[in-house]
């Protein structure tokens, strides 16, 4: 059955079945339609949502409810992204779970407030100071928006860290017929919860690649949260052993596990040459460049990466058997291009990468890719 | 607020930790004894009392109690305090901050204070920034010298306390680290509902004393000399958010959330190409419902569509236009850079309709208003509205939509009555539909 909705009905949907219960966030187009959504809705499933002075503050009230065991969402654009910045880091310091929606327009600064951008793909990977791994997963359809929306949920409980969703103005306010009874549902995960019969250590770990259990603010247990650089028990430390144990374990607790965060949509052909790969709103633009293209009597393979960061390499690897050209669009001047070549140029033959790009605010056009797919 | 009746709790400061970090004499070792003694006095249930600190010496201070401590960035003490607050109102919030934090989270402390959420707020003002070196903050006095007032400073400080209690804070108190009596003042601050502020001037040992001679008795002085009250400044019986908040929403509790609204298949489209409308008009010009009525009435036709608005942010003025595409099949590329049919409804969205107007041919169709035929020059197939027999003026853009939907074959026109009438007040409705009859003889 179909429902007429945008992207941001879909988000929250898929936020609320997550489980999320406090939001609190700061309006700015094309990001506001998600918090509208979400103050509405929240104090129906016993949940709290917030606006707040700015998005400083909006950030820094998810981390305090999420500390308390709630399970928060914040949307944003990429002026508010640059607010968030300084918070996403003490977020990944003191591992706390925390979804953050990034709906791009055109920057820099300002920018276009209304206008479709991917600009911000590279901004979310090194969003923050000290250089560590980041999850960003990227829906290019309203299935996506929800499915995804879940899965992010899951991602920040299970690796108690900031997830991000990178979406754009048309994901976003664009309204689509799409049959919202096939909708995945995933099974919501909560983060592991220490056992109230145990001494609490807030960081202790066994293993470099292991998420520490959470203990909740105003729980059993007496807990010790920090921005700054912490020993397992969450003291301040500047011994080079423990720091250099919690600076390693930050990378390690997501570079461990590529393999769960990796989310693609591979759509092989039979004895095609070129590869188009790309993600958000100009996997639209491709998918239908590719059906002309079939229809065409021609062949093409296609990868929608689902899961921006970390970069799904052994998706990409696996995709470029066989394959001579890669071509990818996306709407900034060739940002992904270059995590793509980096994987290409590991490769033997060596494909070549060819970029589309387009910064003037209008979506790529299918037949800009099929001219780029040549025979 | 949960107290502990079994046994009594002595002290809330570490074990592990019983040296403060502070230099000799600094003014925050006297201010934690004094939180310290103010939670001894309530007795409340550590794991239940949240001391969250922000940057500076004083956000040293958490790790040298036990109870449940968090440490924030510089000026922002505040807004974590907020969201556990608002998490879970049950429990006791205690922020503690320098005036550095004070100046860099202004806004954070006007808004805590204007929103009236339930947590206390120690400013450990030592009038300037210990931990980067003795620079000057918002408090420091007019004169006052520092490492970034050399000269003295030519700034006013800020009034802490009045500043707040305008701001609508339930409780006010400025005082120093001297006073006796402030482990009662802290205790009176934590037990009050809403927002509550001890402003607590210091010394700083190794900065502010040194580079202005200063002392107790100068403390006090600069006090008096600035004409800042001291003592309860303010006392109010307002609401706390975070319960506020639940009170007030106590009802919605249970209603069912974004629940799906779907659109069924009644009607049969001849539709065989894909089709992408565009529709232009002005602000006020009812472009976008009718634009989501040309959608649905697609849907009920059981084709796919989607619908894409442009306006200017200032969204009663100017044009505003709407794209529509409908197709047998999903719908992929939602782009319309030539529109298969194109109504133009009126002159304020012409300067932007001028790559569409080029890109269109002789497959494709305009639909224009008489006032403008004239002056579009296109390719298109050019098909002009005739409005005499349909005098509903604020319902063009119906009329001519479904005069474009009968024209273009695109699906029946019953889909497209049911659109308009779908969850409408029936006066409305009733409207709409007359608009729709007039579209008969407009082509
Ligand atoms: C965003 C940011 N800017 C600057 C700093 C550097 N910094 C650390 S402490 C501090 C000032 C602290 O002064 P105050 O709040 O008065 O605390 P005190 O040290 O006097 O107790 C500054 C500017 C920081 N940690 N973060
Ligand atoms: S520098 Fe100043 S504020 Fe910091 S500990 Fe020393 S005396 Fe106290
Ligand atoms: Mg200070």
């Amino acid at each position: 059955m179909r429902e007429f909705i945008d992207g941001a009905e879909a988000i929250a949907r898929g936020a609320l079945d997550a489980g999320c219960n406090f939001f609190a966030g700061y309006p700015i187009t094309p990001a506001t339609p998600i918090m509208l959504r979400m103050l509405r809705e929240l104090p129906k499933v016993g949940g709290i949502g917030i606006q707040g002075e700015d998005e400083i503050a909006s950030i820094g009230m998810c981390i305090g409810a999420a500390m308390t065991g709630a399970k928060t969402l914040t949307a944003t654009s990429g002026p508010g992204i640059s607010l968030y910045s300084e918070n996403i880091g003490m977020a990944i310091m003191g591992e706390v779970p925390l979804v953050i929606v990034d709906v791009m327009r055109l920057g820099p600064a300002t920018g276009g407030a209304t206008t479709v951008s991917q600009g911000d793909v590279q901004f979310l990977r090194w969003v923050t100071s000290g250089g560590f791994p980041i999850i960003a997963l990227c829906p290019s359809g309203l299935a996506d928006c929800y499915t995804l929306t879940q899965h992010a949920f899951n991602l920040a409980e299970k690796f108690r860290a900031p997830v991000f969703i990178a979406t754009d103005k048309e994901m976003m306010s664009a309204q689509q017929s799409v049959d919202t009874a096939t909708f995945e549902k995933i099974q919501p995960i909560n983060r592991v919860y220490a056992s109230s019969a145990e001494e609490f250590v807030p960081y202790k770990i066994q293993h470099l690649s292991d998420t520490p259990a959470f203990a909740p603010v105003g729980g059993e247990h007496l807990i010790r949260f920090t921005t700054s650089m912490h020993d397992e028990r969450g003291i301040i430390t500047k011994k080079p052993a423990s720091v250099d144990h919690k600076g390693r374990h930050l990378a390690a607790k997501i570079e461990a596990h590529r393999d769960e965060l990796e989310f693609v949509k591979h759509d092989p052909q039979d004895g095609a040459h070129t590869l188009i790969v790309s993600y958000g709103i100009t996997a639209r633009s491709m998918i239908q460049a590719a059906h002309n293209t079939r229809a065409n009597g021609k062949r093409v393979s296609t990868l929608i990466v689902q899961s921006l960061w970390p970069l799904p390499e052994k998706a990409l690897r696996d995709a470029m058997r066989g394959i001579t050209r890669v071509i990818v669009p996306e709407l900034n001047l060739g940002q992904y291009r270059l995590e793509i070549e980096r994987v290409a140029h590991a490769r033997d033959p060596r494909p070549v990468v060819i970029g589309i790009n387009r910064v003037d605010g209008e979506l790529i056009e299918p037949e800009e890719i099929e001219a780029e797919i040549g025979d | 607020m949960d107290t502990l009746t079994h046994s009594s709790i002595t002290t809330y400061r570490s074990l592990e930790r019983p040296k403060y970090p502070f230099c000799p004499g600094c003014g925050h070792t006297l201010t934690n004894d004094h939180l310290n003694a103010a939670l001894v006095q309530l007795q409340l249930d550590p794991r239940k009392t949240v001391v969250v600190t922000d940057i500076g010496c004083v956000g040293m201070s958490d790790q040298y109690f036990d109870v449940q401590a968090f440490h924030g960035l510089h000026g922002r003490a505040i807004t974590y305090a907020t969201g556990i607050k608002l998490a879970n109102p049950d429990l006791t919030v205690v922020v503690l901050m320098g005036d550095g934090g004070v100046g860099i989270g202004g806004a954070h402390l006007l808004n805590a204070a204007r929103r009236n959420i339930g947590i206390t707020v120690l400013v450990f003002n030592n009038l300037n920034f210990g931990m980067t070196g003795g620079q000057h903050s918002v408090t420091t006095p007019h004169g006052g010298r520092t490492a970034t007032t050399r000269g003295g400073n030519l700034e006013r400080p800020l009034d802490i306390c009045k500043t707040v209690a305008a701001a609508g804070a339930s409780y006010v108190y400025r005082g120093t680290a001297f006073d006796k009596d402030l482990p009662a003042r802290i205790a009176e601050a934590v037990q009050t509902p809403g927002f509550s502020l001890l402003d607590i001037w210091e010394l700083c040992t190794a900065y502010y004393v040194p580079n202005n001679n200063f002392s107790k008795g100068a403390l006090l002085q600069t006090m008096q000399g600035l004409g800042l009250a001291s003592g309860i400044l303010q006392r109010l019986d307002t609401p706390e958010l975070a319960r506020a908040y639940r009170e007030e929403y106590a009802e919605q509790r249970g209603k069912p959330v974004l629940p799906p609204s779907f659109i069924e298949k009644k009607y049969a489209s001849a539709l065989t190409a894909t089709t992408r409308v565009v529709l232009a008009g002005a602000a006020g010009g009812k472009v976008k419902s009718t634009a989501s009525a040309l959608a649905l009435g697609g849907m009920y036709a059981g084709l796919w569509a989607t619908q894409r608005d442009e306006y200017p942010v200032t969204v009663m003025t100017g044009s505003s236009i709407s794209e529509v595409i409908l197709s047998r099949d999903e719908i992929w590329f939602m782009g319309v850079a030539k529109p298969d049919l194109l109504a133009i409804l009126s002159p304020e969205c012409l300067s932007q309709m001028t790559s569409q107007l080029r890109a269109m041919d002789e497959t494709q169709t305009l639909y224009v208003v008489p006032e403008l035929a004239q002056q579009i020059q296109t390719r298109a197939h050019k098909i002009v509205f005739n409005f005499d027999r349909a005098p509903i003026k604020k319902s063009l853009a119906l009329t001519a939509t479904a005069a474009m939907v009968r024209h273009a074959n695109l699906f029946p026109l019953a889909a497209f009555r049911e659109a308009i009438s779908a969850g409408q007040p029936a006066e409305i409705a009733h409207e709409n539909l007359k608009a729709v009859d007039a579209s008969e003889f407009v082509i």
